[in-house]
């Protein structure tokens, strides 16, 4: 384990798996938190005192749709109390006016809208219900009550042609900032890759549309565009680092290091409401598995790149070779990067979504 | 571009804020949490959008030994490429 652990800087908190949408791109697992599962109000405010206590600073609410429940402005209102940023991840459906106002009283510091697709026809198909017109009203709702708004829309074949859309799309309802985000492949995603892939056409379209924008629209609107990690010649620093920085609370209470690391088998998950969240944070098994430098294999162990991407995904490595301690396939220094090459050469067919399903 | 009439602000989104489990002060934002030393947090305490970088100095000159322009300077610069602070720049 390494000498010294720092304590965490920000939290996801999943608080629902409810949600009106159903993205075939959705990072949410494939086995959804019941409703009936998942923690109470009082659970909610436990957690972030403890995560305050523990150094988070940055509490992201969200899901599934974290407007499904009811009980939002009570937990926004307590994360802003202790001091928190808090950061509202949402669709926008069920965000009125009414509901805005009260977000704001209660403190939340900033909202994420997701949208689909910059016309409402494709992007009711993608959100699989019609959303794209409350996403509209929602974008006002949130300017109106004068919170900064990041639009972010997850890019993938069917969407992204419409790249130049979208940017124009966001700058119309007043973003400061716009995330372009290639589909990254964990959940429903991953199932749905062979038709979420977009081609080296569409990848290579891109680069010259958001670089235009991002000098037509300098110190208006900030654009962050990330590109699948399947594409690039090293993998993502994920997480900053296993249990560096992060940690994720799961609609029932599971604590995880990564939001996806529900997937790896191997980690036994501990749960906020049987154990301490410090306790979690520094000792338990799931956290302590793959921090620092210590689990590495060659050709990890040995790069000079350990310290700057930390072996890339520790779910990716699963999901990809079938064991997450191996160095993320990704990497084209990965014996394994093979399987990344093939599917990347095999990944044009036209294939039909399977669409998220209900929580 | 910073400049000795610039009138540094926080960026829409952006909040200081003092933490207690580390005892620094930290800038938030959307996207992260940067933890600021002490003379960072000093000058980013002055980025109200009316004080100069000019001003802001001498303010911290009078209150510390040692601070330099071209100290505040390279801290405001840091923290504008970072997208979190603006400037409203004046000639004056």
């Amino acid at each position: 384990m390494p000498a010294e652990v720092a304590p965490p800087i920000g939290m996801l908190a999943e608080l629902t798996h409810r949600c009106p949408l159903h993205c075939p791109y959705c990072s949410n697992p494939l086995e959804l938190v019941r409703r009936t599962d998942e923690l109470t109000t009082d659970d909610w405010r436990s957690v972030l005192t403890q995560a305050r206590d523990l150094g988070v600073l940055q509490v992201h609410l969200s899901g599934g749709e974290p407007l499904a429940r009811n009980d939002l402005p009570a937990i926004a209102g307590h994360a802003a109390r202790l001091g928190c940023y808090v950061n509202l991840v949402t669709s926008g459906l069920g965000l009125t006016e009414q509901r805005m106002a009260t977000f704001a009283d209660r403190g939340v510091s900033h909202v994420q809208l997701s949208v689909q697709a910059a016309d409402s026809v494709l992007a009711d198909r993608i959100a699989g219900t019609r959303a794209h017109q409350h996403k509209l009203a929602a974008a006002a709702v949130i300017r109106n009550a004068g919170l900064p708004l990041t639009v972010n829309a997850v890019l993938h074949r069917a969407n992204h042609d419409q790249l130049a859309g979208l940017i124009e799309l966001a700058e119309r309802l007043g973003a400061d900032r716009l995330e372009l985000a290639n589909t990254q492949y964990y959940g429903w995603g991953l199932v749905n890759r062979a038709a979420l892939m977009p081609t080296t056409v569409q990848l290579a379209a891109a680069v010259p549309v958001v670089r235009a924008a991002r000098a037509r629209l300098a110190g208006r609107m900030e654009i962050v565009y990330v590109v699948a990690d399947y594409h690039e010649e090293y993998p993502k620093p994920c997480m900053h680092g296993w249990g560096a920085r992060q940690l994720t609370v799961a609609p029932n209470g599971d604590v995880l290091p990564c939001p996806a690391a529900s997937v790896i088998p191997t980690l036994r998950m501990d749960n906020v409401t049987r154990r301490p969240l410090a306790d979690i944070w520094y000792r338990s098994e799931s956290f302590m598995a793959f921090r620092g430098t210590d689990w590495m294999r060659e050709p990890c162990r040995s790069c000079p790149r350990r310290d700057t991407d930390h072996g890339g995904c520790r779910c990716q490595a699963y999901l990809l070779t079938g064991d997450a301690a191996n160095t993320d396939p990704v990497c084209s220094l990965s014996p394994e990067h093979g399987v990344v090459a093939a599917i990347l050469a095999g990944g044009s067919a036209s294939v039909e979504f399977t669409m998220r399903g209900p929580a | 571009m910073i400049a000795s009439g610039s009138r540094p602000r926080l960026r829409r989104g952006v909040r200081l804020g003092y933490d207690k489990v580390r005892d620094r002060h930290v800038m938030m934002f959307p996207e992260g949490v940067l933890v600021l030393n002490e003379t960072a947090a000093d000058i980013v305490a002055r980025c109200d959008g009316a004080a100069t970088v000019t001003e802001i100095t001498d303010a911290l000159a009078a209150a510390y030994l040692g601070v330099r322009y071209t100290e505040v300077v390279d801290v405001l610069t840091r923290l504008a490429d970072r997208r979190m602070i603006e400037v409203a720049d004046d000639a004056g």
